[in-house]
């Protein structure tokens, strides 16, 4: 068990000061199609941090216990996307058999985090760091909760935006990537905290 | 086929669909590649590699892979190229293999990779595939060089930075280096510079009748095999009607056990 000030100075970078979303720009996808309302943030962002949390809880015991070991480490690649794949497939299955409350909701956004750039990047990181099992574990919460807070953050924007006026040219995808942009500038102001 | 239609395979990716610009595919390693020239140029040329060899492999395959299970195929192809090309650069370009860092490996989960093969490789043969995988990178390659020369040049006021392991030294431009704006180079002044490209794209299309232009669509989703629906917007709203039908039925439910102990007690 890592100490604790390594798991709260895990968990602030996560969720504030290294956003994965809003000051690394991955999981943009989602980030921007899924944000249209509250709920559909909300649930995208639980189903994100369920995700990974899985993925990391197994790709780090296939490194460290077989490609380690059978020194096939260049193979890191292949085997996560395809485990992660496999794996949200399978959750997937196992939601709708025995926990139905919990597929109804989340069940619809599990098949598009599949292979989103967060999923496989926290599991990437996690190895190119070195961290521990739990350390990573722990990263990877951070992550994902991070996630669900610029999500919602950014629902919340975009709902108010919606129905602003604004130039032709600028409808849609553009309006969105600006008012993004001012939402990662009010974020950029935690990486202070970090030091 | 004639060397004119081959062409226009080559050009479409450059221009007319670039991927980024008018497509709005991979807008991840766009974002978070254009901090400098030099980095836009890395990422580009190795999606460009990744992108010829799996649109041409996979469209030798194609008569083999089921289609049933198409999407996984393709994605050990795509991981394979994608190894391969990461064990070369940090064999022989090791500054290119470190500015990269992770990215490298996240161009698996490229939209604009995993989609031409979903749209163009496995309909189309091996020669088509290839140049339609050069065209596509060229323009991929095209957004990243437009959108990093704008961040580098106007956020840091330099060009060619990040370049001295190749004995490059960076060169600052006398007035813009003293009235840069250090917030281009960060996360926000990349969506702020790509919005802005966009509409601009959006807005010399215009006048030519405009151009198919995409919203984010299931053509380039890598999970649209699994989900079965024709857009994530309309998957999101039954997920949402979903949740409120639920919230609707515990919200019913509680009055009803209200009722019943209010019942019970009487």
């Amino acid at each position: 068990m890592p100490d604790i000030s390594v798991i709260i100075s895990l968990l602030l970078a996560g969720i504030l000061t290294d956003n994965y979303v809003l000051a690394r720009t991955t999981g943009i996808c989602p980030f921007l199609g899924v944000s249209k309302k509250f709920q559909q943030a909300l649930g995208m962002g639980i189903a994100v941090i369920f995700v990974i949390m899985c993925a990391t809880a197994a790709t780090w015991p296939i490194y460290t216990y077989l490609l380690v070991r059978f020194n096939l480490t260049y193979l890191k690649t292949i085997v996560f996307i395809l485990v992660i794949a496999a794996l949200v497939q399978f959750v997937e299955i196992v939601l709708k058999k025995f926990i139905p409350p919990l597929y109804k909701a989340l069940g619809v956004y599990l098949p598009l985090i599949t292979t989103n750039c967060v999923v496989l990047g926290i599991a990437e990181e996690n190895i190119a760091k070195g961290r521990d099992f739990m350390t990573s574990i722990i990263a990877s919460f951070g992550v994902g909760v991070g996630f669900l807070v610029a999500m919602i953050v950014f629902a919340g924007v975009r709902s108010r935006m919606e129905n602003c006026p604004s130039p032709k040219p600028f409808k849609g995808i553009p309006i969105t990537l600006v008012a993004a942009a001012i939402v990662a500038l009010a974020f950029g102001g935690f990486k202070s905290i970090g030091g | 086929m004639s060397s004119n239609k081959k062409l226009m395979i080559l050009l479409r990716g450059i221009i007319t669909e670039n991927p980024v610009l008018i497509l709005v595919l991979g807008t991840c390693p766009t974002l978070a590649n254009t901090t400098s020239m030099f980095q836009a140029v890395s990422m580009g040329l190795a999606a460009t590699v990744v992108l010829i060899g799996s649109n041409f492999v996979i469209s030798l395959l194609r008569n083999i892979i089921p289609d049933t299970v198409r999407i996984p195929c393709y994605i050990v192809v795509i991981a394979a190229f994608v190894t391969a090309v990461s064990m070369l650069l940090q064999a022989y370009v090791t500054p290119v293999y470190d500015i990269l860092g992770v990215w490298l490996a996240l161009i698996v989960v490229n939209c604009i990779v995993l989609g031409r093969a979903e749209m163009f490789a496995r309909k189309n043969g091996p020669l088509d595939s290839a140049l339609d995988g050069l065209g596509m990178g060229l323009g991929f390659l095209l957004a990243l060089l437009v959108m990093s020369t704008i961040r580098e040049v106007l956020g840091a006021g330099t060009i060619l930075s990040g370049m001295t392991a190749f004995g490059i030294e960076a060169i600052k431009i006398p007035v813009i280096y003293d009235l840069r704006m250090p917030f281009l180079v960060e996360s926000s002044g990349g969506f702020l510079v790509f919005g802005i490209l966009i509409a601009v794209m959006a807005k010399i299309t215009e006048k030519r009748g405009g151009l198919k232009r995409k919203s984010f669509s299931c053509e380039g989703c890598p999970s649209a095999h699994i989900c079965h629906k024709t857009s994530c917007s309309e998957v999101t709203e039954l997920a949402a009607e979903a949740f409120d039908v639920a919230v609707e039925n515990k919200e019913i439910e509680i009055e009803n056990t209200e009722e019943k102990e209010v019942s019970e007690n009487a």
